[in-house]
C-alpha cells in the first residue's frame, strides 16, 4: 500500500535555497583531487529501459542484458535490443558526462512486455549486484510493498560487497523502494541552475539533491531532449561516485557516501 | 475486477466517460496546453488505450491502442513515475509510430501515471503546455497531484461500473457504507497506534 510520508520529510528542495540548509561538517574532508578523476576503471551499471548503442552522448557500452519474464520464470539474457523508450539512454549519458572514462553496462528491466516495476526490477538489481559492479544506477523504484523486504536484502548485499547502489527517490511523495533504505545512496532533484551542484539533505530519507530540472539528456536516435525529474539527478551522483572510486578503488559504500557528503556545496 | 477489464468497463459507462473527459479538459486548461489525453492500461493485452482526448486529436483518437511497454507513456505506465520532456519537435525518433498514428507531434509533453494504491490505472498526458508551465519541478508536482485526484475518482467510478454490470460486488446501501467507512477509519487508527515509528 502506498503511504504518505511522515510530516516534515524533505523529498525535494523546493522553495528553499542552498543557504537555507547549512550543515556543520564533522571533520570529514573530501578528496582534493576530484578534478582529475574521470571514473577510469570503474564499472557502472544502469538498470533501466536499456541504453541505445553508439549514442554520441553515451559512447561505448561494454555489455547489455535484459530481464526476461515468461511462463518459464524470470531470467537475465544478453541483448542487443538497445533502449525501449529513451530513459535509460538519458541516464547513461549523464553518467558518461560526469565520469567520461568509466565502463558502462546496461540491464534492461522495462519494455519487454508490460510487467510493472516489481519482480523484474528486483531480479535485474539482484543480478547486477551479483556481477559485482562498482556502481549501480537505479532511477526507478517500486511502490509494491511486497517486494520491499527482498529489495532490502539485495541492497544490504550490495552494501557489504562494495557495490554502491544509487537510487532515485520517487518523483512524487509516495513511499517506494529501494531508495528508502539506508544502505543505498538516495537522490532527489533540486531546482538550482548550476549543473555541477550537489547538496546533502539534512532531513533524510532522501540524502542528496542534484540537478534534475530541465536537464539536457541523451534520447533515442542519437539526439538529445530536455527533461525533468529525479531520474536525472541520480546518474549525476552515480557519476560522482565513479569518480571517487577511480581515486580510491577500495572505498566502501559508506566512504563513498561520506565523500559525497563532505563535497556537498552546503556542508561546511 | 482485474486491471485488464478496466478499459472496457469505463468505455461502456457514461459517467466514466464524462469523468475522463473532464479530467483532460481541466488538465489542458490548467497548463494552457494544445491537447491532453488519458490512456487506460489494458494489462492483459499489454496495451494503453486512448480513453479521452481534449484538443487536437479529439475526433479520432479515442479507442486507439498501442504497446504499453514502449515510448514515454509506456515508461510512465511501467515505472509509475511522472516525466516532462521538451524539444521533441526536432527529434524524429520520438515515439514515431505513436506520433504518426495521432497526426500530431508535440514539442513538449508532460506525462504522469494515474495511480491507485500500488496500481497504475493509466497515464495522463498534457501536450504542448504553455511555455511558462514547462520543465519545472513545481509543474510536475501540480500535474501529479491532479492525476492522483483523477485516479481516485476514476477508481470509484470503475467500482460503480463493476457493480452495475454484475461484474463486481453488490452496491452498498448509504447507511451501511457510512458504517463501513467508520470501521475502516477506526481500523486505520488502531493500526497506526500499533505501528512503531520508523
Amino acid at each position: 500500500m502506498t503511504t504518505a510520508p511522515a510530516q516534515g520529510l524533505t523529498w525535494r528542495l523546493l522553495g528553499r535555497r542552498p543557504a537555507d540548509i547549512p550543515v556543520a561538517a564533522d571533520g570529514i574532508h573530501p578528496p582534493d583531487a576530484l578534478d582529475g578523476a574521470t571514473g577510469r576503471g570503474v564499472r557502472v551499471c544502469v538498470v533501466d529501459s536499456g541504453v541505445e548503442r553508439d549514442h554520441p552522448s553515451v559512447g561505448r557500452v561494454d555489455g547489455s542484458w535484459v530481464v526476461v519474464k515468461d511462463d518459464e520464470g524470470i531470467r537475465v539474457e544478453e541483448t542487443d535490443t538497445g533502449d525501449t523508450c529513451g530513459h535509460g539512454t538519458a541516464c547513461a549519458g549523464i553518467v558518461r558526462r560526469v565520469a567520461p572514462d568509466c565502463e558502462l553496462y546496461s540491464v534492461r528491466v522495462l519494455g519487454e512486455r508490460f510487467s510493472g516495476t516489481g519482480d523484474v526490477l528486483l531480479e535485474g538489481l539482484r543480478w547486477a549486484v551479483r556481477q559485482r559492479f562498482d556502481v549501480i544506477n537505479l532511477s526507478l523504484s517500486t511502490t509494491r510493498t511486497r517486494f520491499a523486504e527482498e529489495l532490502r536484502v539485495v541492497a544490504d548485499e550490495a552494501y557489504f560487497n562494495r557495490t554502491v547502489v544509487v537510487a532515485s527517490a520517487h518523483n512524487t511523495p509516495v513511499e517506494s523502494f529501494p531508495w528508502r533504505f539506508a544502505s543505498v545512496i538516495s537522490v532527489g532533484s533540486h531546482e538550482e541552475e548550476d549543473p555541477e551542484l550537489h547538496l546533502y539533505n539534512p532531513r533524510p530519507p532522501v540524502e542528496f539533491f542534484a540537478p534534475g530540472q530541465n536537464v539536457e539528456v541523451a534520447w533515442l536516435g542519437g539526439r538529445t531532449i530536455r527533461s525533468t525529474g529525479n531520474s536525472y539527478a541520480t546518474p549525476y551522483i552515480t557519476g560522482l561516485c565513479a569518480r571517487f572510486l577511480s581515486l580510491g578503488p577500495r572505498m566502501t559504500p559508506f566512504q563513498v557516501k561520506s565523500a559525497l557528503y563532505a563535497s556537498a556545496a552546503n556542508v561546511r | 475486477m482485474s486491471l485488464g477489464t478496466q478499459p472496457a468497463s469505463t468505455s461502456d459507462d457514461p459517467m466514466a466517460h464524462e469523468l475522463l473527459q473532464s479530467v483532460v479538459d481541466v488538465a489542458r486548461a490548467i497548463f494552457g496546453a494544445q491537447a491532453s489525453s488519458v490512456f487506460l492500461l489494458d494489462e492483459e493485452a499489454g496495451e494503453l488505450v486512448f480513453r479521452a482526448v481534449s484538443g487536437r486529436g479529439e475526433e479520432f483518437l479515442v479507442g486507439r491502442r498501442f504497446p504499453a511497454g514502449r515510448g514515454i507513456a509506456g515508461w510512465v505506465a511501467v515505472s509509475g513515475e511522472p516525466i516532462v520532456v521538451d524539444d521533441l519537435a526536432d527529434n524524429p525518433s520520438f515515439d514515431r509510430s505513436l506520433a504518426q498514428s495521432t497526426d500530431y507531434v508535440p514539442d513538449a509533453l508532460m506525462a504522469v501515471p494515474l495511480v491507485h494504491g500500488e496500481r497504475v490505472l493509466g497515464v495522463l498526458e498534457v501536450l504542448d503546455p504553455a511555455e511558462q508551465a514547462r520543465s519545472s519541478l513545481p509543474e510536475l508536482d501540480l500535474l501529479s497531484l491532479f492525476a492522483r485526484q483523477a485516479a481516485t475518482a476514476l477508481r470509484f467510478t470503475m467500482a460503480r461500473a463493476g457493480g452495475a454490470d454484475g461484474g463486481g460486488p453488490e452496491p452498498v446501501a448509504p447507511h451501511r457504507r457510512a458504517t463501513a467507512l467508520r470501521l475502516v477509519r477506526r481500523l486505520e487508527h488502531l493500526l497506526a497506534e500499533e505501528t512503531p515509528d520508523r
